[in-house]
């Protein structure tokens, strides 16, 4: 109850500071608008219901593109790791490909996939894959050894080594490339739908550029910013109940 | 193991039943930088139930004998015999405990002594009840539905060892179980794996660095050459169990701990120039 307060006192007195800015500074108001002029036009699109369109397109975009790209880098992390062979194979390809900044490919990948979600989709799975991959691959690899060796004297399988002992021991980098994914997740899809769509926050965004629109671009920013702050807030939840035994006071000494 | 399906269990030497033997050898580690030899023609023999300590200096293949007694690591030369029957890889019956307790974080107590029993297949409520069992022969019956780090290190280890025993082992091996143990909680811990082991009739292979925690547990103190290995001495401890803190302050323990020392005394000198 009390963080709540102090967030929202700290939100309220960084609202109050926008708006004495805004007021005395002399910076014109179709530059920056007061706060008053966001929440106004936050309701409006709020309440006639036409920006829910875009929240949905955005989310559906990205949360699609964040599940492929993160479900394939823990798949493709986790047979790298367990199979030398298959590291041997793909990992130069990988290599090349995480040495290219994704957003350049944005351009591309319209003219490959057309102006619907699919080439959208694609750029968040090429960029959301990364960090999950790579931290998937290095929490496997700090899997504590003797733990490996008392399963195989005790003739565990090799599945049960993998599922018992590398994967739990993996979880929390895992999640750190989690974290990291669900931001890049909302930039590609950003970038994405700035290059061509005809729906998402950033298509609003965009539009309201050319029309000047800057109250609504605001707007947009700021239910960006929300879904942002939401997702890493669901995400570290998540981790915090899932890979419970690494707490900060845990007695994880061995 | 019932008696019926050891049949061809070899004499020693003395015309003592052997039950964990090895036949000098050999074990050299191959690597990119050249070769390894860790033990030479190294010959070691257990009696049932025997508590048996090995020491030797740092690097000496104390803990790669270890490996091999579990079927991690095949011999390079000679043979390890379990009941006459040679050791040709992880038997599933063998206990092991390691300097760190090496738990399962995510996992409770209960689950964590599970974890061989796991394994090989699902386990039953007759394992649950014996991994109870077990917790309670350590001290920490009450904590079997707790998690690892709920616990001090040294209760972390006790389960660590009672996961060592939930096969029934034929053999529990412990590579410096100890170490990492403050000096206090070390001898409570020497005491009650003295009882432990007296309570479940298990042969131990013990190694340790610390003589006085050789003579007290054990009935027998290989001692070891420098690398490769070699057993250079061989120490019958005659001194009736359970033994106390008492028996600590007795003539023939330092007389036993004294011997020893000596050995490594004498191997230090040689190593001057
Ligand atoms: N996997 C390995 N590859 C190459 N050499 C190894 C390997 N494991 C151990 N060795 C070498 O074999 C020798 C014996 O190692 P081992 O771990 O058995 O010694 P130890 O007696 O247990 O030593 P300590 O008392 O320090 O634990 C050492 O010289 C070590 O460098
Ligand atoms: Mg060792």
């Amino acid at each position: 109850m009390i963080r709540v307060a102090k967030s929202a006192a700290s939100l309220g007195v960084f609202i109050l500071l926008w708006a004495a800015f805004v007021q005395f500074s002399g910076v014109p108001n179709y530059l920056v608008p007061s706060p008053l002029a966001v929440g106004t036009t936050l309701w409006q699109v709020i309440s006639d219901g036409s920006i829910f369109k875009h929240i949905f397109t955005t989310v559906f975009t990205a949360g699609v593109g964040y599940l492929i790209g993160a479900g394939v880098g823990l798949l493709i992390g986790s047979l790298l790791a367990e199979f030398s062979i298959a590291d041997k194979l793909i990992r130069p390809y990988l290599v090349g490909l995480q040495s290219i900044p994704k957003v350049a490919l944005a351009p591309l990948l319209i003219v490959w996939f057309g102006y619907g979600l699919e080439g959208k989709i694609v750029l968040v799975v090429l960029m959301t894959f990364f960090p999950v991959f790579v931290n998937t691959v290095a929490g496997l690899h700090t899997a504590n050894k003797e733990l490996i060796d008392l399963y195989r004297a005790s003739s565990a399988s090799r599945l049960r080594i993998f599922s018992e002992v590398k994967l739990p021991t993996a979880a929390s980098a895992v999640f750190a490339g989690l974290e990291v994914a669900v931001v890049l997740a909302l930039i590609g899809t950003i970038v994405a739908e700035f290059v061509s769509a005809k729906a998402g926050l950033g298509y609003l965004v965009q539009v309201s550029s050319t029309n000047y629109d800057v109250p609504m671009m605001f707007a947009a920013i700021t239910i960006l910013a929300m879904l942002g702050i939401a997702s890493s807030k669901l995400l570290r939840f998540a981790h915090m109940r899932l890979v419970f035994w690494e707490g900060p006071r845990r007695n994880n000494d061995y | 193991m019932t008696a019926a399906s050891k049949p061809n269990v070899l004499p020693t030497p003395d015309g003592v039943q052997s039950s964990i033997r090895m036949d000098d050898v050999s074990l050299v580690y191959k690597s990119g930088r050249g070769n390894v030899e860790a033990l030479a023609d190294l010959s070691l023999d257990l009696k049932e139930g025997e508590f048996l300590s090995v020491l030797g200096p740092s690097g000496c293949g104390k803990s790669t004998i270890l490996k091999i007694l579990s079927g991690l690591l095949p011999v390079t030369k000679g043979k390890v015999l379990i009941d006459g029957a040679e050791l040709k890889g992880p038997r599933g019956d063998i206990g092991i405990v390691f300097q760190q307790p090496t738990l399962l974080a995510w996992q409770t107590n209960l689950q964590n002594v599970l974890m061989p029993v796991r394994a090989s297949k699902r386990p039953t409520a007759s394992d649950r009840e014996r991994a109870l069992k077990l917790l309670e022969l350590v001290g920490l019956e009450e904590f079997a539905n707790h998690y690892p780090y709920e616990l001090s290190g040294g209760m972390q280890q006790r389960v660590g060892i009672a996961r060592g025993l939930i096969n029934d082992p034929r053999v529990l091996l412990m590579d410096e179980p100890f170490a990492a143990l403050d000096a206090m909680s070390r001898e409570t811990m020497t005491t009650e794996l003295q009882q432990i082991w007296m309570a479940t009739n298990r042969s131990v292979v013990f190694i340790t660095h610390s003589i006085p925690e050789a003579v007290f547990l054990s009935n027998r103190v290989v001692t070891l050459s420098g690398r490769p290995g070699r057993v250079v001495d061989d120490l019958t401890i005659d001194l009736p169990f359970p033994r106390t803190i008492d028996t600590m302050s007795t003539q023939p323990f330092n007389e036993y701990c004294h011997h020893l020392r000596a050995l490594f005394q004498a191997k230090e000198k040689r190593q001057q120039p």
